[in-house]
């Protein structure tokens, strides 16, 4: 039996009178790759923002590793291993490419403020694993060779990939994606899930993934989660979304004849 | 032409203090986007916290390299605690609040500090201990290179090249350009926030015990007030740099401390002030983000 890395549990998000989210539950098991779908609107991205502790959620609890986070702040919630990407990229744009990594992994390396002006051993061992560390994760998206560049001046397709190297080198169990693949083209889009299917191998990592293209989720994803209007109406594998009438009807409205 | 350069020498000597000040009215706003209105008094309770380290050292009259160094420590010291606790239980409980409710907090934390300092210290103007001898090191006839202006140059630029490796070479400097950039998003990429936040405000508070040690060697009449005009100097060379550029409040300074002096020289010691602002008028014309500040895109 699979284990569940996450659970949310009654998750609300209320917005004044608004229910962004609504009751929701679900769960991802250790090593799965999840999708979150729904029309524009239906409160992914809120669910996004109640995990990684970027807003408190109104009711509910949020589970980790058997442990609650609800209430973490988001810095305590990326260390345990939860962290995720931005559907409008959040680059630190004045930082350079390798930099936006090295910050992000920045808490596993540990050593005191004196360290850098004495340069002891320590550090220098310390800093230049991180530096290794940050290079071969940026090879494997194909941007170590760019790696003291601006990262305000990469290519779109480019940043976005940056993007997923920076929350890696927080050293994740479990990332989120979303919409990793907004604006990229078919080919761009098909090797950058592959990339994804990669580094779940690599580092053992569980992958909850917010998407728009349904045919691509549909191809990778192992589970789907169906939100619309905050509340969820499916759940299951590929073909059970894809069959279930309550899909059809949110994505493509009633037949009103 | 010497006394040009005699005057470049001072201006210079000047300006490098105004860039301590504005350093920290800089680097807060550039992650907070608050205009600290405390740190003025933050510089002046570093003027009193050497005073005080010296009359209970009895460093009052022994100047030399050692007394500065240990009033440059007492100040720094004694500013990071007072900026510290101000960022602590002041501004950080309104982080999430409007940004006006935070910077009027700042102007009240600036007059709590201003009169509870004239209420412990007196509000009399006390004489700051002689720091250094103020001797002619170097002496062209005309041209004389003073013991204190090149202490006080001295002291700066170290300031400034540790300030540069600080925010540059190290991890929590990176931290910082990460979190001055988007505070959330650095938060989710497992940056202690509050961490840098605080260590933001210690680095920019001792500069300011740094920049009040060397007005005090350099003017030695110490006061609750003493903060406010220069204060408002370091700022206006901030703004005029680039408010949250590093690089553009150390120019700011620079140019303030030089016009300064030129108008002085020059014209009259009447238009000091009124020169600080014009220039700052006349600049925020032409370039409305100062000099080395980035124009912001405006987003349809």
């Amino acid at each position: 039996m699979s284990e569940k890395l996450l659970e949310a549990r009654t998750l609300t998000m209320q917005f004044g009178g608004l229910k962004a989210v609504n009751e929701l539950d679900f769960f991802v098991n250790r090593g799965e790759l999840m999708g979150l779908i729904g029309p524009n609107g239906a409160g992914k991205t809120t669910v996004f923002n109640m995990l990684t502790g970027v807003y408190q959620p109104t009711t509910g609890e949020v589970v980790f590793e058997g442990n609650p986070i609800r209430g973490l702040k988001p810095y305590q919630i990326a260390r345990q291993g939860l962290t995720r990407t931005f559907q409008n990229i959040r680059l630190f744009r004045d930082l350079s490419v390798i930099e936006n990594v090295l910050v992000a992994g920045s808490h596993l390396a540990r050593y005191g403020l004196m360290a850098p002006v004495f340069e002891t051993k320590n550090f220098r061992q310390l800093e230049s694993e991180q530096y290794e560390r940050a290079r071969h994760l940026l090879d494997i998206f194909g941007l170590e060779g760019k790696k003291d560049w601006s990262s305000g001046t990469l290519p779109y397709g480019e940043q976005r990939k940056l993007e997923i190297v920076r929350a890696l080198a927080t050293g994740p169990k479990m990332i989120c994606l979303d919409e990793p693949a907004a604006g990229m083209n078919h080919k761009e889009t098909h090797n950058l899930m592959e990339l994804i299917a990669k580094i779940r191998q690599e580092f053992s990592l569980t992958v909850l993934l917010i998407e728009h293209d349904m045919k691509l989720v549909m191809g990778i994803c192992e589970r789907i989660v169906v939100l619309d209007h905050g509340v969820k109406i499916e759940q299951g594998t590929p073909q059970v979304v894809q069959s279930s009438p309550k899909v059809i009807e949110a994505y493509l409205g009633v037949d009103e004849a | 032409m010497q006394d040009f350069v005699q005057h470049l020498i001072n201006g210079t000597s000047l300006g490098s203090i105004y860039a301590l000040i504005a350093l920290g009215y800089t680097m807060v706003y550039g992650i907070l986007q608050l205009i600290n209105f405390a740190h003025s008094d933050v510089y002046m309770m570093g003027a009193f916290s050497a005073y005080y380290l010296a009359m209970f050292m009895g460093l009052q009259n022994s100047p030399g390299v050692a007394t500065l160094a240990s009033l440059l420590a007492a100040a720094m010291i004694g500013c990071s605690l007072l900026g510290l606790a101000i960022e602590r239980f002041a501004y950080r409980p309104l982080r999430k609040a409007p940004k006006l409710n935070i910077l009027i907090t700042a102007i009240g934390v600036s007059l709590l500090l201003q009169y509870s300092a004239q209420i412990i210290f007196g509000a009399d103007p006390k004489v700051f201990p002689k720091v250094l001898e103020d001797s002619v090191l170097i002496d062209f006839g005309a041209v004389q290179l003073k013991s204190l202006d090149v202490a006080v140059l001295i002291v700066t630029v170290i300031m400034m090249l540790a300030l540069n490796f600080l925010i540059f070479k190290t991890k929590i400097g990176k931290a910082m350009r990460a979190v001055s950039q988007n505070m959330t998003v650095a938060s989710m990429m497992g940056v202690n926030v509050d961490r840098v936040i605080s260590f933001t405000f210690v680095v920019g508070s001792s500069l300011a015990g740094v920049g009040a040690v060397l007005v005090g060697m350099k003017y030695p009449k110490i006061d609750p007030l003493m903060g406010t005009f220069i204060g408002i100097k370091g700022f206006v060379a901030a703004v005029l740099g680039g408010i949250g550029s590093l690089p553009g409040a150390v120019l700011g300074g620079l140019l303030m401390g030089l016009s300064e002096e030129m108008v002085v020289a020059y014209l009259s010691s009447t238009y000091r002030d009124a020169l600080a602002f014009g220039l700052l008028i006349i600049i925020l014309i032409f370039r409305p983000s100062g000099l080395l500040g980035k124009k912001g895109v405006e987003k349809v």
